[in-house]
């Protein structure tokens, strides 16, 4: 049962990333992780929720915060998902090129948010005098959206990797499926991103 | 069964059919409408903490609901969730959202501080 | 690599490499044996102290270590890893596949075990073990225990993502790898309980993996979770702990019960009574697991209201257990019984279980819990509970398998000593307990006063542990005995299921053919509505595996490599073993591997030339 495949050698299928059972294996075994990263991260917004007012006479929330940075990396993150899943359509197209670009330019756009989140924290750090160490609030805000930013560079080496190693193998049943559950990955970063700039800043600044 | 003739490393050649072109010309629509009402959502819950128009007491659960729809949005649209053979994904992140929305309620309001 | 390649392999290499579901089952076994036999130890040192009161046996912290290990041990590195060597082993034979979804991340998943447990183990040596309890509450263990607790937190973080990862294996496995005609409702009912117990893994180790982190960040960098003066907050360590530490429970009981489930009908020589029920009340188990976790801190003051909604929920899940019950019992109604070893395990297992959920709806009076918190009340009802499911369920489980994984017989006149043996030593050990706890004694206490009304049952307690160890010593012994008792029929209880439709010894690719299954207890179909032979879903042909890799063990290592970094704060080693676990990672990536084919040929000679 397991290699009956029913696409024909070479030819490209609608699906290539789900052609044959490794590929439904990995598609599937990765969707129920991110159901495992759910709750982990359902885990660190609970426990910043907890501790949002405990900033221990330190910096707080509405002193920190800036829309316009916020914002910024929102759209730059929400961009990134479009392009990732241009270069999904791209591989389906059996445009090859268009999927590594593609996957390219989200890279890049990932690397860019990255660079804000890191220039942001060293705002907070020297500028506001927010450590880690300086209270719950602080604790919790830098492991939340630390956390986040983690996934984000892990994501950013994982495509880089994925870019380089079949930059000239063309697509194949067995890169198809790990593009596609790079992309996947890099939705559901997007999706935490959602929840993080409504939970911690649009509410940290607005109540 | 066996399939030694199959390489799983050689390249996909050929063109998608006519069938699969027509639904990639239709998904990209599709994905273009996702993004821009992505971004309206969001610019609306940016909006509503930048201004001072709207009282806090109706904006913050005004964006959180914005944030879930933004978020099914991302998963039925972006993530392909709807698509068909998705049950068994469906089925473990509603379950994951139905752990995941107990928990965040018990550690933002029964730590001891408040009685309930 | 070619099949003649993958034949030249050295038997030890072959073991560290290997990604085929059977062996890493055997490894999960003997792994879990040997924590388990350790534990025990640590369980028989407790009685020991515990035997006369103002015992100076052994000094209070090291009675605090000792306690905590055992927990810890018990749960993680012993329960846990005995029921996925079964999983491992049975599943993939139960569904009639060739191996699980993703046999490299089954490799990692029991190393990751493995390397994590030795790496808490090490807290002996290496100034103390952790003293905090397997629970850990804060802020004893975030701020007053010593470096154990490191070792403690960073093991286990390591263990729990091995186990992580093992339950997304088995999910895939069950989706996507059963045979042609086995649909989810033909499952065998074991299949179904490691189904459900994996869903639980996957949402309850990531509140583990963020309480650990949490833990870990305030012991190692300084930060202030917990600390109460900087804003901490000192309960969301527990419901952190307790979303993941009640599903746990669940997570050792499934699989228990799944294993009943395979032994009650197979010497009830009946079908399972109300299969759509026991799958349906399986389902209702995981769902209410996740939903009671505060039962377990009724005391911390949360509120009348929160107190009664978790009283309520817990109370609700004796439904679906009480669903279970009668259908096993029903089962066993007018079934021609024979009382084997595994039978007996089964058997026994029904009232002792009893007892134990009984004392949990009590405990979920949360006004009553007032006066049963941290006695010894509680160590009763767990220990009837995880003894009475997850270990007789592991004893029944290994007599019934045993035949299948090894090839030969236990002796049952030995197995039915040991079960009786350990039977009466457990009720003597443990229902006591109850009265002590209700006369008042803390759990968890290096010693106590005499003149309390408490030393007699301490002395019948720790008496019944002798017949414990005394019949685990049996087990052992009946291991090494029963060698000869060479099984070659592959069919030795007349099975339902499809493991027992293989030759034995198992072959490494399981099936020659991929079975048809054409119904509920499909060989049992096919002795009585076919030809006793299970129909084959495609002609005899090559077989594809998977190549075995030594990178598993790489992974592990280097996380253990960083743990050890980050415990003695050398920022240098820590950077090192991350640097080995992503090259490892980065060559996994890097290097495509598609395995190799068993030729026709050598199947054939397999089958005896058949």
């Amino acid at each position: 049962m397991a290699e009956n495949h029913t696409v024909e050698q070479h030819s490209l299928p609608p699906n290539p990333e789900k052609a044959t059972l490794e590929g439904k294996n990995k598609y599937m075994g990765f969707w129920f992780f991110l159901g495992g990263e759910v709750v982990l991260f359902a885990s660190l917004f609970g426990t910043y929720l907890g501790l949002r007012n405990s900033t221990a006479g330190g910096p707080g929330p509405s002193d920190l915060f800036h829309l316009d940075l916020v914002f910024i990396m929102t759209m730059l993150l929400l961009t990134s998902s479009l392009t990732s899943v241009f270069a999904i359509i791209s591989m389906k197209r059996g445009n090859y090129k268009g999927l590594l670009a593609w996957m390219w330019v989200t890279v890049l756009l990932g690397l860019g948010f990255l660079g804000f989140e890191i220039y942001e924290f060293w705002d907070y750090t020297v500028n506001y005098e927010l450590g880690f160490t300086t209270s719950a609030f602080s604790s919790a805000f830098y492991t939340l959206v630390g956390t986040h930013g983690a996934h984000v560079t892990f994501g950013i080496g994982w495509i880089i990797v994925l870019l380089i190693r079949y930059a000239k193998t063309g697509l194949t049943l067995t890169n198809a499926p790990k593009f596609y559950t790079a992309t996947l990955y890099w939705h559901f970063i997007d999706v935490v991103w959602v929840f993080i700039f409504t939970v911690v800043y649009l509410m940290g600044i607005g109540g | 069964m066996a399939d030694h003739g199959m390489d799983p490393s050689a390249p996909l050649t050929g063109e998608p059919s006519k069938n699969t072109k027509r639904k990639l010309r239709k998904e990209v629509k599709t994905q273009i409408i996702g993004f821009v009402l992505a971004l309206f959502l969001t610019s609306i819950s940016f909006i509503s903490i930048a201004s001072d128009a709207i009282p806090a007491s109706f904006a913050i659960p005004f964006i959180f609901m914005l944030a879930v729809i933004q978020v099914v949005l991302q998963l039925y649209i972006f993530m392909h969730l709807n698509d068909r053979g998705n049950a068994w994904p469906n089925a473990m992140i509603w379950s994951a959202v139905v752990v995941a929305i107990p928990s965040v309620a018990a550690l933002m309001l029964l730590l001891g501080i408040t009685k309930w | 690599m070619s099949y003649a390649e993958a034949q030249k392999k050295s038997v030890l290499w072959d073991w560290l490499t290997t990604v085929d579901h059977k062996k890493i089952g055997i490894m999960y076994l003997a792994a879990g044996a040997f924590f388990f036999t350790i534990g025990g130890i640590m369980a028989l040192l407790m009685r020991a102290q515990l035997m006369f009161p103002n015992s100076s046996l052994i000094p209070a912290q090291t009675f605090n270590e000792i306690l905590t290990m055992h927990g810890t041990i018990m749960i993680f590195l012993a329960a846990m890893p005995l029921l996925f060597g079964f999983m491992n082993y049975i599943v993939p034979l139960q569904i009639g596949a060739r191996d699980v979804a993703f046999p490299f991340l089954n490799s990692l998943g029991f190393w990751l075990f493995l390397f994590g447990g030795i790496f808490v183990n090490l807290s002996w040596f290496l100034g103390g073990a952790p003293d905090a309890g397997w629970t850990s509450y804060v802020p004893l263990a975030s701020h007053y225990s010593g470096i154990g607790l490191d070792f403690f937190v960073l093991g286990l973080q390591i263990s729990g993502l091995g186990t992580l990862i093992g339950g997304i294996n088995f999910l895939v496995t069950i989706i996507n790898m059963r045979a042609p005609g086995m649909s989810m409702m033909r499952m065998p009912l074991f299949t179904w309980n490691t189904f459900v117990a994996s869903i639980l893994i996957l949402f309850a180790f990531p509140a583990l993996t963020v309480g650990y982190l949490l833990l870990m960040m305030d012991r190692i960098f300084g930060s202030n979770f917990f600390v109460v003066e900087m804003g901490g907050n000192v309960v969301i360590w527990q419901h952190l702990f307790w979303i993941f530490g009640h599903p746990e429970v669940y997570i050792l009981a499934l699989p228990a019960f799944g294993i009943f489930s395979e032994i009650i009908p197979t010497f009830s020589k009946k079908r399972i009574f109300g299969y759509t029920a026991m799958v349906f009340a399986t389902m209702l188990i995981g769902f209410y697991g996740f939903m009671v976790w505060a039962h377990h801190m009724f005391t911390v003051g949360l509120g009348p209201v929160a107190n009664s909604v978790f009283a309520i929920a817990t109370m609700a899940i004796a439904v679906p257990t009480g669903i279970k019950i009668f259908n096993w019992l029903l089962t066993m109604w007018g079934g021609r019984i024979k009382m084997t070893t595994a039978m007996l395990c089964a058997a026994m297992f029904i009232p002792t279980f009893v007892m134990g959920g009984v004392t949990g709806v009590m405990l979920a009076v949360s006004a009553a819990d007032y006066q049963f918190h941290d006695t010894y009340f509680v160590v009763a009802h767990f220990h009837y509970v995880i003894v009475g499911a997850t270990v007789l369920g592991l004893f029944g489980g290994a007599f019934y398998w045993w035949p299948r994984m090894f090839g030969y017989t236990l002796n049952e006149k030995l197995g039915k000593a040991f079960i009786i043996l350990f039977l009466i030593g457990f009720h003597l050990t443990f229902f006591v307990q109850h009265f002590l706890g209700l006369y008042g004694m803390p759990r968890r206490v290096a010693s106590y006063l005499p003149g309390q009304g408490w030393d007699g049952m301490n002395l019948v307690s720790s008496s019944g542990a002798i017949f414990m160890a005394a019949g685990f010593l049996l087990f052992i012994i009946n291991i090494f005995v029963s060698m000869k008792n060479k099984e070659t029929t592959g069919d030795p209880w007349d099975g339902r299921t499809l493991e027992w439709t293989i030759p034995s010894p198992t072959p490494e690719y399981n099936f020659a053919q991929t079975p048809l299954v054409r119904d509920y207890d499909a060989f049992w179909y096919e002795k009585y509505q076919g030809d006793g032979k299970i129909k084959a879903a495609e002609p005899l042909g090559d077989i594809h595996m998977p190549n075995g890799s030594i990178l598993p063990i790489i992974i592990s290592f280097g996380l253990f490599v960083m743990a050890f970094g980050l415990v003695y704060h050398t920022w240098i080693v820590a950077g090192a073993g991350l640097l080995i676990v992503f090259g490892a990672m980065f060559v996994r990536s890097v290097k495509e591997d598609h395995g190799y084919h068993i030729p026709v040929e050598e199947i054939t000679k397999d089958k005896g030339g058949k």
